[in-house]
């Protein structure tokens, strides 16, 4: 057991809990802060894995604005439970059920037919320097530069359209 | 020395609690959140690929997917504000006007 | 006439004229009628038959320059099936030329003549519209009897021998609206009606003896027939017998014989040129042609030749007594010819061919003027009747057609008046004091005519001359030939006929007295008017051949000319010299006979009114003859009334009743709708059919019904099936 397995195997285990925690809380906003954490979990496996740019971009984006976005709008419509469910009471074991067996095909899956040699080294102090950045930066805006725009032009049209579906209801109301 | 494959379990597992999430609760909020939870698992598997392989793409593929999930909340979020003004609730089993 | 090929020299490439330059007219008359003249309409016609004439002569002359040889100019091919090879080919020898320089030439003659008859006669029945349509007719009637006199089989002459059926047909029914005095009714249409159903009889005996003839003889065709002949004769004689009797029954339809005579006195009620052309000259004759023609196969059964003659001789008294009592001036001179194709016939039977032949030509030359005097007169009396009942001639209604008037009478008050105009109106058309109609062919209308038409009068006189057989005109030498011939030979036939030339001559003497002599019976009669030269003068022409025309063949050496040419094709010909004793005889009765008549009509003339002399004196006899025996009323009885019985039987019971009421109301029809509601609707369709297609929908129905529930707007349920199915495929890869 070296040191990396050990760090993986607790921090798995809080992302684990924490997303199970998401899962199973009644409270929408202690569903949200768990979430938060989950994410900040997966970014430090991000860090472990030397991806230390797509780390804070986790955090800023997904943990800093997703999901303050939606602790607002739990606080607009109300976190409260919501009351049994009415119909369909055949939904939930089944789900579950489905679940665990996706989950336990998966991991079979992985173990036996997807087995891998490959290791992943801690990272080392190189992996965190800038010229990596660079190196990714170059690649992000000469390969992938399509997708770069096509991403922002994405942005544009989703600000357009929650604009749009905001502004129609007040005139709806006016 | 974590080989690469408990990884990818992990993200397996993240994964199926995020369809877990979408499938049992009512609450629209709860299920976009485990749509992200199961956007993340995703995101988990490309960077460990692009870290054992040594290709920045997965890094670069995963900040897309960042960007995505970025515009999707916005708009979904408005969506779901919007089907709260008029139906005064957000319990998704009464969202139920399709059936055939 | 490029395509005809003939060896011999002459003119026998003109042989197709005889038929086509008539048709050639007619079509000229048919498509142009409208625009021609009357004139111009009647001088195409007679040019048309001019130029068959001219032809004719031709041909005769191309004949005697080929030694009398026959020539044959084959034109088409027509039927050829198996064994049977009909053509078209033109026979050109002694025979058919005589008969066509006769009807060509008497038939040029009438053409000219019935130009100004017809003009009057439409102008009197204000039908001034049909003038052309006559003379269509007519040519239509020489090119078919040219058809008949030329062909070289017994079917090319059955061709022509329909065709002159036909136009018999149309012509006497020429005014088929209307009864000899133009009053509406169907008179003339059944006149037409009879004379063709007769001649139908007689044609299916023609067909019998065709088609035995085909089966036995191997052919159509006159010389291949007559050459298989005597083989058959000698092995089995009652075919020949057969053949030329059931041949004898179409010349009794055609020839008007008994017992199918009866259409002739009724074809009078066409105009008098078509009695004139048609009825005395030329149509009635194809029968004496056909059995000259057919010779040799009478020659070989002498059994039948006696029938033959019999029917003729019987036939030539019978007919001879009728015309003693009859009052109407055409059907005295329609039974005369009844009676003298009896001689022909007789003479024919009697195998004297070039008797009966030469007695066909100058009967053409005598009847044909006979009947066209009548018509002269007849119409002479119309134009004195209208003279008579109005003074200035140009006073009738001009234009009015008949239907005009008749759409302006009511029937009852037409019946009875002269097609002219409704009672009431100023111009008494046609009436005379008594208000009946009056019939200007009637011979007790007449009287005195030979002061008031003396043209007229004197062509009568020579044709009746020539009919009675007083020497020298023509009819004494053909008629004498022939009972020269049944002296010889067959006595019974003799005494008949001889009495027949005695009756003969008896009621012509009656007419010319009754007709010319004494006083006018009616104004008409002392009003008439003399012909027009376009009519008297073709009179005069045939006058003339009435007259010379028995030097012909006389009986004497050397001038036997008709029996020599017509040997070139009959064979030896038995050429009888003048027998004084018999000669003496026929003289002696017939001038017997037209003094007798004198006495009864000439001494004490007729006056208006008064009965006929014989009446009182011969009583049911004289009854008989002016009925005629009452024959029509007996074929009436026993044949056409249980005739028309038994086809109301067959229409009624038989055709309406059973089978379309029963087969084909009940059972074909019943059967059908059966099939068609119970079988096939009830079963095939609706059980079968329908309950699939009821079946299909009603299960998709359901299928979707229970499909339905899935879609039951829970987002959670979708999501979940989603997952199901991810799952189900990661099982999949697992197990794979």
């Amino acid at each position: 057991m070296t040191s990396d397995l050990i760090v993986f195997l607790v921090l798995s285990l809080v992302a684990v809990a924490s997303a199970l925690g998401m899962l199973f809380s009644r409270n929408a906003v202690y569903s949200a802060l768990f979430l938060v954490l989950n994410f900040v979990t997966v970014a430090v496996f991000y860090i472990l894995l030397g991806a230390p740019f797509i780390a804070m971009t986790q955090i800023t984006v997904y943990a800093g604005a997703i999901m303050v976005l939606f602790l607002f709008v739990i606080m607009l419509l109300g976190a409260e439970s919501l009351p049994p469910s009415e119909g369909l009471p055949w939904q939930k074991p089944l789900a579950i059920l489905l679940a665990i067996i996706l989950a336990a095909e998966s991991v079979y899956l992985i173990f036996t037919r997807a087995r891998s040699n490959a290791v992943v080294s801690m990272p080392e102090i190189a992996t965190n320097s800038m010229d990596n950045l660079r190196e990714m930066s170059a690649m992000l805006f000469n390969q992938y530069l399509l997708p770069f725009e096509v991403a922002s032009v994405l942005l544009l049209v989703a600000m357009v359209g929650a604009i749009v579906l905001s502004k129609h209801e007040k005139v709806a109301k006016g | 020395m974590v080989p690469v494959d408990y990884y990818i379990v992990l993200s397996a597992i993240l994964f199926a609690v995020g369809a877990l999430g979408v499938l049992i609760r009512r609450n629209p909020l709860i299920m976009f959140m485990s749509i992200e939870l199961m956007l993340n698992a995703g995101n988990l598997a490309f960077v460990a690929f692009a870290s054992v392989y040594k290709s920045f793409s997965g890094q670069i593929f995963v900040f897309f997917v960042i960007a995505v999930a970025a515009a999707e909340v916005a708009v979904g979020l408005a969506l779901i504000v919007e089907i709260f003004k008029s139906k005064k609730s957000i319990n998704i089993d009464e969202m139920n006007s399709l059936k055939g | 006439m490029h395509f005809i090929e003939t060896t011999s020299t002459g003119f026998f490439y003109l042989a197709p004229w005889l038929v086509f330059a008539p048709v050639v007219g007619l079509l000229i008359n048919l498509i142009f009628g409208k625009r021609l003249s009357e004139n111009a309409i009647g001088a195409v016609a007679s040019l048309a038959s001019g130029v068959a004439f001219i032809v004719s002569v031709l041909l005769a002359y191309s004949v005697s320059a080929n030694q009398g040889e026959m020539v044959s100019v084959p034109f088409a091919e027509w039927i050829h099936i198996g064994a049977l090879k009909l053509d078209w080919t033109f026979r050109v020898d002694s025979l058919s030329a005589t008969m066509m320089l006769v009807v060509s030439g008497v038939g040029t003659l009438i053409h000219v003549y019935a130009i100004g008859y017809m003009r009057e006669d439409v102008h009197f029945k204000h039908e001034e519209g049909r003038f052309g349509r006559f003379f269509v007719f007519l040519n239509l009637f020489i090119a078919a009897m040219m058809i008949l006199v030329s062909g070289d089989s017994y079917m090319m002459l059955f061709v022509g021998w329909e065709g002159v059926g036909l136009c018999s047909f149309l012509l006497i029914g020429f005014w088929y609206e209307m009864d000899t005095l133009a009053r509406p009714s169907w008179a003339n249409s059944d006149a037409a009606k009879k004379a063709f159903i007769t001649n139908r009889v007689g044609d299916f005996g023609f067909l019998i003896a065709g088609f035995l003839m085909f089966w036995n003889l191997g052919s159509f065709q006159f010389d291949e027939a007559f050459k298989a002949a005597p083989a058959v004769a000698s092995s089995a004689p009652w075919v020949i017998v057969a053949i030329t009797l059931f041949m004898l029954i179409g010349v009794a339809g055609k020839s008007a014989q008994i017992p199918l005579y009866i259409w002739l006195p009724d074809a009078m009620a066409g105009p008098t040129p078509v009695s004139a052309l048609i009825h005395a000259a030329t149509m009635v004759t194809a029968g004496v042609y056909l059995i000259t023609r057919s010779a040799p196969l009478y020659t070989l059964v002498p059994q039948a030749q006696y029938i033959v003659a019999l029917t003729g001789a019987v036939t030539a008294l019978f007919a001879a007594t009728i015309a003693v009592g009859q009052y109407d001036i055409k059907k005295v001179l329609a039974y005369s010819t009844i009676s003298q194709l009896g001689f022909m016939v007789a003479a024919v039977g009697m195998g004297a061919y070039v008797g009966g032949m030469f007695h066909l030509i100058t009967h053409a030359f005598f009847k044909a003027l006979l009947f066209l005097s009548a018509g002269s007169v007849i119409l002479g009396l119309e134009r004195g009747h209208h003279h008579a009942a109005h003074g200035s001639h140009d006073s009738h209604a001009k234009g009015l057609s008949l239907s005009d008037l008749l759409a302006r009478n009511n029937a009852p008050a037409a019946l009875g008046k002269w097609v002219g105009a409704p009672a009431g109106s100023e111009h008494g058309h046609g009436h005379d004091a008594h208000g009946e109609v009056f019939d200007p062919g009637d011979m007790r209308n007449m009287g005195g005519m030979r002061k008031t038409m003396p043209v007229t009068f004197w062509l009568y006189i020579i044709g009746t001359l020539a009919l009675a057989g007083i020497v020298p005109f023509a009819g004494f030498w053909s008629k004498d030939e022939i009972l020269l011939d049944a002296n010889l030979h067959y006595s019974s036939v003799y005494w008949l006929l001889t009495v027949a030339a005695f009756l003969t001559a008896f009621y012509m003497g009656r007419q010319i007295w009754m007709v010319f002599f004494g006083e006018a019976r009616t104004d008409a009669a002392a009003h008439a008017e003399e012909s027009p030269k376009v009519m008297t003068v073709p009179l005069m022409v045939l006058a003339v051949l009435s007259a010379l025309g028995g030097a012909l063949n006389l009986p004497f050496e050397g001038f036997h000319n008709l029996g020599h040419w017509l040997g070139h094709t009959l064979g030896e010909v038995e050429a009888l010299p003048l027998n004084l004793t018999v000669a003496g005889v026929s003289t002696v009765l017939a001038l017997a006979a037209i003094f007798i008549s004198w006495l009864i009509y000439g001494r004490n003339p007729l006056k208006s009114g008064q009965l006929d002399p014989l009446k009182k004196p011969l009583g049911f006899i004289f009854t008989g003859m002016e009925n005629k025996w009452f024959i029509d009323e007996i074929y009436q009885t026993i044949i056409i009334n249980p005739f028309t019985v038994l086809s109301q039987y067959f229409a009624d019971a038989v055709d309406w009743q059973f089978w379309h009421d029963f087969m084909h109301d009940t059972v074909i029809v019943g059967a059908y709708n059966w099939f068609s509601e119970s079988a096939l609707n009830s079963y095939a369709d609706q059980k079968g059919i329908d309950a699939f297609a009821n079946w299909l929908g009603a299960a998709t129905q359901s299928l979707s019904a229970s499909m339905r529930q899935i879609q039951n707007g829970f987002v959670r349920s979708y999501a979940l099936s989603v997952m199901l199915g991810v799952v189900a495929i990661l099982g999949y890869l697992i197990f794979k």
